[in-house]
């Protein structure tokens, strides 16, 4: 076999494998990833047009100025995040939102906080380097 | 295989530099801005906030990478195939649509309009003229250099970085469909999959030029045709295919995601050993090569490479990674890859195509050599300094401790004092270093040289005298 069609030959076969791969993560179903509902979607597109992300993270990804808010509706009561969304802090500005965009920013916060826990401290550490739940 | 001097009078792909390197400026410029916030927490909170500063920054560094990639690939691709690009009216539209969407985009963020993804901060619709710039520019390379038989490594790497990426960043525009983005498991696993291959497809096309320019640097192509670089070429493609993972071990995904990746990246540990096992040469290499321009960002980027990967291995194992994820240390990783290699690889191109010679560069030597050590010092210091930012942040993660966000990071103030220092002086190596390209490209112009001086072969001679 020439040198050219090993090359091509492990080109397409790596291929071929990281396409199937792809169409594995498309379409195989997560038990816990459930779809949003109509206001969490109305939600998740208000975090996205503010940019939320460039400060705050979800599941750890994101900006490292703010906190993580996957699981903030689990851990601040529902009035101190509308607070907080209402008048800003000393560091987050105000980006006066309407009642309605604070309701549905709030209920994708439900929704982030239904899909799962984002703390490093809920893993279990298994001494072959993976983790688990 | 001697490679013989090739003289392009008139390269088309060098405003892609050129638009790089002023990209790369701004980079600098909104970076230092975005980090006072960083020191004075809510400065700037009403009129310049972190949300604009920071994907002004971000897409600036990313289209410097992407515009520099595309003007090496299409400039060493004419060098390569000794004569000139065959459609330049295409190369024209191509570097259009890349510069008006470029500018389009960063004037769009001061009016505070965003798609608000991690990265790609921008309006959705500007993907248009991304994608068919794209698509012009892989039109451009294969026009001109279709033919993989027989071809130097190199080559297969451009051709895999410009195919790939299209691929990835089309995949990380499903996000626009509904029952993708209304899944967040789905929408955050299928996101950080095409960020993860496409950062290695850019690599790709910049690796794939520092091997060209190594070639030039010694004079032949035993390398680029050889076993061993084919070997790490499919390597480097494993990985950009299946290593993506590390991003999102803590998302709850399917754990074979997190097995693939975790197994994927420890083939890595290959590279890592290799550069070890070839210190000794490497250091023989650069005592040989040192007084060259080009190779000197190169040497440095080499050094970057190896503490780079060491990270990078360090975060794929998930235990370690749990330690490090959502910290300061990515940051401290991503800096050290897109700074530390990318763009002192692109400032090799980049000087390589300007050449050693001429009033510009040997009236500004003396601030060059400084700015090349400015720049790698201070870029450790910010690197560290992130590091160790990280790791203080990482335990107040894993502690139980009942200390609210804010204090802990006004505990890291004196970290982040020290990152800013540093990275003013990192941004006035860098400035030192960038400043004689651009006046070369810009005093040329006043005298209507045009691009006869940036566009690649007046060094080559030298290099090839040398090798």
């Amino acid at each position: 076999m020439s040198d050219y069609r090993i090359k091509t030959l492990v080109f397409v076969g790596l291929s071929l494998s990281f396409l199937g791969y792809t169409a594995w993560i498309y379409f195989h179903k997560e038990r816990e990833d459930h779809p949003a509902n109509a206001a969490a979607q109305h939600g998740k597109m208000i975090w996205q047009e503010k940019n939320c992300g460039s400060c705050h993270q979800l599941y750890g990804l994101g900006g490292h100025l703010g906190p993580d808010l996957t699981n903030v509706y689990a851990s601040k009561p529902e009035a101190y995040i509308r607070a907080i969304l209402s008048a800003g802090t000393p560091v987050m500005p105000n980006f006066h939102l309407s009642e309605n965009e604070k309701a549905d920013l709030i209920e994708f916060f439900k929704y982030t906080n239904s899909t799962g826990t984002s703390s490093p401290k809920s893993f279990t550490l298994h001494a072959d380097g993976t983790i688990s739940k | 295989m001697p490679m013989a001097p090739y003289q392009n009078k008139n390269n088309h792909a060098a405003p892609f530099i050129t638009t790089g390197l002023i990209l790369l400026c701004s980079a600098l410029l909104f970076g230092l801005l975005a980090a006072i916030q960083y020191i004075v927490p809510g400065w700037g909170r009403d009129t310049f906030s972190f949300e604009k500063l920071r994907p002004l920054h971000v897409s600036s560094a990313v289209f410097w990478i992407i515009a520099g990639a595309m003007g090496a690939v299409l400039t060493y691709l004419q060098e390569h195939n000794q004569q000139p690009l065959k459609n330049k009216a295409l190369v024209k539209w191509q570097f259009y649509l890349f510069a008006t969407s470029f500018a389009g985009i960063l004037i769009s963020y001061f009016f505070g309009v965003f798609s608000g993804r991690e990265y790609w901060e921008f309006h959705p619709l500007f993907a248009i003229p991304i994608t068919i710039g794209w698509i012009l520019f892989i039109i451009n390379f294969t026009t001109n250099h279709l033919k993989l038989k027989g071809a130097p490594v190199y080559v297969w790497m451009w051709f895999t970085g410009a195919v790939f990426f299209l691929f990835t960043y089309l995949e990380s525009n499903l996000w626009l469909i509904p029952g993708v983005r209304n899944h967040l498991v789905k929408d955050m696993t299928i996101q950080w999959k095409s960020y993860g291959s496409m950062v290695g497809a850019w690599n790709q096309l910049i690796y794939g030029s520092s091997i060209y320019l190594m070639d030039k640097i010694a004079g032949n192509k035993k390398y680029s045709h050889s076993p061993i670089a084919f070997g790490l070429y499919f390597l480097g493609l494993f990985n950009l295919m299946f290593n993506w993972g590390h991003h999102i071990y803590t998302l709850p995904a399917h754990a074979a995601i997190q097995y693939i990746a975790y197994i994927v990246s420890m083939t890595e540990l290959y590279l890592f050993g290799r550069i070890i096992y070839l210190w000794k040469s490497s250091i023989t290499t650069a005592r040989k090569n040192i007084h060259i321009r080009p190779f000197q960002f190169l040497l440095s980027a080499d050094i970057w490479v190896f503490m780079t990967l060491g990270l990078a291995i360090a975060m794929s194992v998930p235990v370690l990674n749990l330690y490090m994820h959502g910290t300061h240390v990515i940051v401290a990783h991503t800096m050290g890859a897109t700074i530390g290699i990318n763009s002192l690889l692109l400032l090799a191109f980049a000087y390589d195509m300007a050449g050693s010679q001429g009033e510009v560069m040997i009236r500004n030597k003396k601030l060059i050599d400084r700015g090349i050590v400015l720049t790698n010092i201070s870029l450790f210091v910010f690197w560290l300094a992130l590091i160790i930012a990280g790791f203080m942040k990482s335990f107040w993660q894993m502690s139980d401790t009942t200390e609210p966000f804010g204090a802990m990071m006004l505990r890291l103030q004196p970290y982040f004092r020290v990152f800013y220092i540093a990275g003013l002086g990192l941004a006035t190596g860098l400035g030192m270093v960038i400043y004689p390209l651009l006046k070369k490209q810009w005093t040329k112009r006043l005298t209507r040289n045009t691009a006869s001086e940036f566009s690649g072969g007046s060094y080559q001679e030298k290099a090839v005298e040398i090798a």
